[in-house]
């Protein structure tokens, strides 16, 4: 390629920096404990990075095969049938595969792309780096974190090959229907693999959480006081912490479920007459699990959107050059949205025969938690008010956050209140709401996060352009997709069907679901392009020429532009200010590791 | 063949924007970086705010164009207030969400990099904090104590009068039982449960209560009477949705649940009101239940009194089907002790 010349004539200036292995590990890496078995925080950050992405690609496919069902339910595609076998007899899906693909799309996306691929990948990335540490405070422990994710993953990709297809009850793999195999062929061994992947899972996210929990509190740089810290830093913190403290409460669930399933045991079992006979169960209750398991998955919404509202409050003030607005605000919601996490998890579950009484409290602190949340985007509007704002790809999807956080969040004061919740619950309204706030939005706070610091990762920078068709499809694209998703659930459409053909409630909606349906197509492909943009700038993307190529003010452009393991060759530089001093006193923006001036104006 | 068409058409497309994306990627490099930079933004910015008009119409042109399909008329009592909260959260939500959709991209549009422009150095403002916090605290307080006092009117115990239905899920269709004459459903045991000996609810035929219930395939409710539904499973969880009615409520298995309301107009009349012949109240499972979950439909009648009592006169006891040689002799006096028991407890 003759413009190759062009492209990386003047950038070889900075690039004998990571040479010096003049920091204290002077070992040679070879390529297993560089790229396999590593224990550099930075690379078991690309290796989260990487596999949420596949991960994300099977589950993305996924939904486009179920969205062909449902947009064009008497169309075969032959094709299917090469791919499914007889899953897919005569080129259209079977029930059956219907289900499995719908359960696996809820549980790829949530655990392994949203959860492991976005936490997973920034706590580890920008931790050390942005508070000033060499490392994790275990490496060793980071590396199993990464090591266990992968085997759940290998379990959970196992279980889509066994002969009775994978688990089918949906992600949140109620009982009865996950415990017994006689109600779902997906609840033979793809529910007992589906366990097992998801324990080894939450392994991973407490080695994982535990680490960035003791990293940040103790091995902050001389200086780095915790209110010096940039957002990213408190929303991983309290990330971390809703992780340790609620997933072994989900592994506990699973555990009364294997039991269950295995033991003989009546955890959550009673009363039930199924394939012909009576079992002999009695007395467990079916809503316990559905108690437990919230306890964990409405923390996990939060824990996949904090990190995106960290990623997104740095991007939005480094972009607009101004400081984040309200930073000790935005510290206190984060705190109030940790907190109230744990205090919301029966809204879930106002139709299950709930208490009213305490259904009540539910509501009351479930709208609760839109005051943080207003509080989080009245805050990220000013940042942008007054500002200078460079378009970048980054930066375009942190808008494309605040949007989609807006009109996600406003659709939760719905369902959060009770007697809406009824006509609502289960329905598209549902998908609808947490598709935009806590998928497209938190998708967003990665792109977002993937953009700014690929050049940290890779020393180079994504193609542009391509970012930008990338957002434009993914922002148009996601609205088409999901805006008239709330109109099927207003008319109580209910989610996890197969065919609405023989409703007469619900067959308005064929012409929307095929719309719905070809746009998810086309935002899948843009994503694709992403993708590959991605491998391809990992390889070839135009170089770094200088370290700090957003002018921001975090400690992690201080480092070589590719750092070797140590991240500093030198000393750690000490930090004397907070992180977002930019467009003060006249300056564009002051690096952390600035000393006041003896002039300078307060903040 | 079209299959290998469409992916050819697909990666053409790929390769054309992959080169257009190098292209720009060296032209910007030959512009300078700074140039290149203007007019990316010049051009994201007049984007954005594109956005947001074509998306603000679009929000109006689906509205106009959707809102004909959904909704509609509660056809219960309760479901009234449901809908009036959904349309004051609706105005509520509706004005943050176009106010701060526009300040978004309003100020993404006008604040973006200008030469010359110097950012506006504003770290935190406590009383600008103090009135966001107050205000929308102040609207959820509100949307609370509406919703709640709906919430203990939908909630509350079903008046005395009220009819009952028994309606249990089961992979995949609902068993509809009705008290008979004396208002009370027999007793049942799911180890009972016989379908051979069309016993599928596990009916306890000691319980003299029992013997003047019976089933049905469809659930019949009279207009303007309260019903009481008793909701149950026998193997997975299911969910009883009514989304004319405005009411939902799960079906587990061993821990039996109820709702009740008020139809308002019987299904003739629904017919007319929509202007749809084939309008049917239909029973939703709204909770995954296993590969048949999509078909698990019911069906509600709800007509007048004098249909009402026709249709039940029609319909055989399911004790005489489940003994059908015992039920003649049998049928006379179960109906005498029934009532005795309807008389106790007055009205049926």
């Amino acid at each position: 390629m003759s413009n190759e010349a062009t492209l990386h004539s003047q950038q070889e200036v900075m690039h004998g920096a990571h040479d010096h292995h003049d920091h204290e590990h002077h070992h040679e890496d070879n390529f297993i404990s560089k790229y396999v078995f590593s224990l550099d925080h930075k690379m078991i950050a690309k290796q989260f990075l990487i596999t949420g992405i596949v991960w994300a690609i099977i589950g993305a496919f996924f939904s486009v095969v179920f969205r062909l069902q449902l947009g064009f339910p008497d169309a075969t595609f032959p094709w299917l049938e090469s791919i499914l076998g007889h899953w897919a007899k005569g080129g259209r899906i079977t029930p059956e595969a219907y289900y499995a693909l719908v359960t696996m799309h809820g549980t790829i996306l949530v655990f392994f792309v949203l959860t492991a691929g976005l936490s997973g990948t920034f706590s580890n990335l920008l931790i050390p780096l942005q508070v000033g540490a060499r490392d994790m405070a275990s490496p060793f422990m980071n590396c199993l974190s990464y090591w266990f994710f992968f085997l759940a993953s290998l379990v959970m990709m196992a279980s889509l090959f066994v002969q009775t297809g994978p688990a089918s009850g949906g992600w949140t793999m109620y009982p009865p229907l996950s415990a017994l195999g006689d109600a779902s062929i997906g609840s033979k061994i793809g529910v007992d693999l589906w366990l097992i992947s998801m324990a080894l899972f939450v392994v991973s996210q407490l080695l994982g959480g535990l680490n960035y929990i003791s990293t940040l509190l103790n091995m902050r740089t001389k200086g780095m006081s915790m209110t010096k810290m940039p957002l990213t830093i408190w929303s991983f913190f309290f990330t971390a912490v809703l992780g340790v403290l609620s997933f072994p409460v989900l592994l506990s669930g699973f555990i009364l479920l294997l039991f269950d399933r295995h033991a003989g045991t009546s955890f959550y079992l009673s009363d039930i007459f199924i394939a012909g006979k009576a079992l002999a169960n009695e007395g467990g209750s079916a809503i316990l699990y559905q108690h437990l398991f919230w306890f964990l998955g409405h923390p996990e919404v939060y824990i996949i959107i904090l990190p995106a509202m960290g990623m997104v409050s740095e991007v939005l003030a480094v972009s607009s050059r101004k400081p984040i607005f309200g930073y000790l605000a935005m510290i206190g919601s984060l705190f109030a949205i940790c907190i109230l996490a744990f205090l919301v998890w029966a809204h879930h579950m106002f139709v299950t025969g709930l208490n009213p009484f305490l259904g009540a409290f539910f509501v009351l602190l479930t709208l609760l938690i839109a005051v943080p949340s207003a509080i989080k985007v009245f805050n990220w509007l000013t940042t942008i008010w007054k500002g200078n704002i460079r378009f970048t790809p980054a930066s375009l999807f942190s808008i494309g956050f605040v949007s989609t956080f807006i009109s996600g969040g406003l659709t939760g004061i719905w369902l959060g209140n009770s007697s809406i919740d009824i006509h609502l619950h289960d329905t598209y309204f549902v998908i609808a709401h947490f598709h935009i706030v806590m998928g497209v939005s938190a998708f967003f706070g990665m792109f977002a996060g993937i953009y700014h610091w690929f050049p940290k990762m890779y020393g180079r920078f994504m193609n542009n352009t391509i970012g930008y068709i990338h957002f434009w499809v993914t922002l148009i694209g996601a609205y088409l997709i999901f805006w008239p998703m709330h109109y099927e659930g207003m008319a109580g459409m209910p989610r996890r069907y197969f065919d609405y053909s023989s409703w007469t409630s619900f067959n308005q909606f064929g012409g929307l679901n095929q719309f719905i349906s070809i746009v998810v197509i086309l935002v899948f492909a843009t994503q694709l392009l992403f993708v590959f943009n991605f491998f391809y700038s990992i390889f070839k993307g135009r170089k770094l020429t200088e370290t700090n190529p957003w002018k921001a003010t975090t400690l992690e452009w201080t480092t070589p532009i590719n750092p070797g393991h140590g991240n500093w060759p030198g000393e750690i530089p000490e930090v004397h200010r907070w992180a977002y001093d930019y467009s003060k006193d006249g300056r564009d923006f002051i690096p952390q590791t600035e000393p006041i001036g003896p002039n300078e104006s307060a903040h | 063949m079209s299959g290998f068409l469409a992916v050819l058409v697909i990666v053409l497309i790929f390769i054309v924007i992959f080169q257009i994306a190098k292209a720009s990627e060296y032209v910007s490099i030959l512009k300078g970086e700074k140039k290149a930079r203007q007019q990316s933004n010049r051009i994201n910015g007049f984007l954005l705010i594109a956005f947001l008009v074509l998306g603000l119409i679009g929000v109006y042109y689906c509205n106009n164009l959707l809102k004909g399909k959904i909704l509609g008329e509660s056809a219960s009592v309760q479901g009234e207030g449901v809908d009036t909260l959904i349309y004051v959260t609706l105005a509520i939500t509706g004005i943050v969400f176009v106010g701060t959709q526009i300040l978004l991209f309003w100020f993404a549009f006008k604040y973006q990099e200008k030469e010359g422009r110097k950012a506006f150095y504003f770290p935190h403002n406590n009383k600008l904090e103090v009135i966001w916090t107050v205000i929308p605290a102040i609207a959820l307080t509100v949307l609370v104590a509406f919703g709640l006092k709906h919430w203990f009117q939908l909630t509350s115990d079903a008046p005395k009068d009220a009819a009952i239905v028994e309606v249990t899920g089961k992979q995949f269709n609902w068993l509809i039982r009705y008290p008979g004459k004396d208002g009370q459903l027999g007793r049942r045991d799911f180890k009972k449960i016989d379908e051979a000996a069309s016993n599928p609810l596990g009916m306890d035929w000691d319980d003299q209560l029992g013997k003047d219930d019976f089933m049905a395939t469809e659930v019949h409710l009279v207009v303007g009477k309260p019903v009481k539904f008793i909701i149950g499973s026998r193997d997975v969880i299911h969910d009883v949705g009514l989304p004319q009615f405005r009411m939902k409520m799960d079906a587990v298995p061993g821990i039996p649940t109820t709702l009740w309301f008020t139809p308002k107009y019987t299904t003739k009349q629904m017919k007319e009101k929509t202007g749809n012949p084939d309008f049917t109240y239909e029973i939703s499972c709204d909770q995954m239940c296993g590969s048949g979950h999509y078909s698990m439909r019911g069906v509600i009648v709800v007509e007048t009194q004098e249909e009402y009592d026709a249709w039940v006169a029609k319909q055989p006891l399911q004790y005489s089907l489940a003994h059908p040689a015992a039920a003649p002799a049998e049928a006379p006096k179960a109906d005498s002790t029934q009532k005795t028991v309807a008389a106790n407890i007055g009205k049926p």
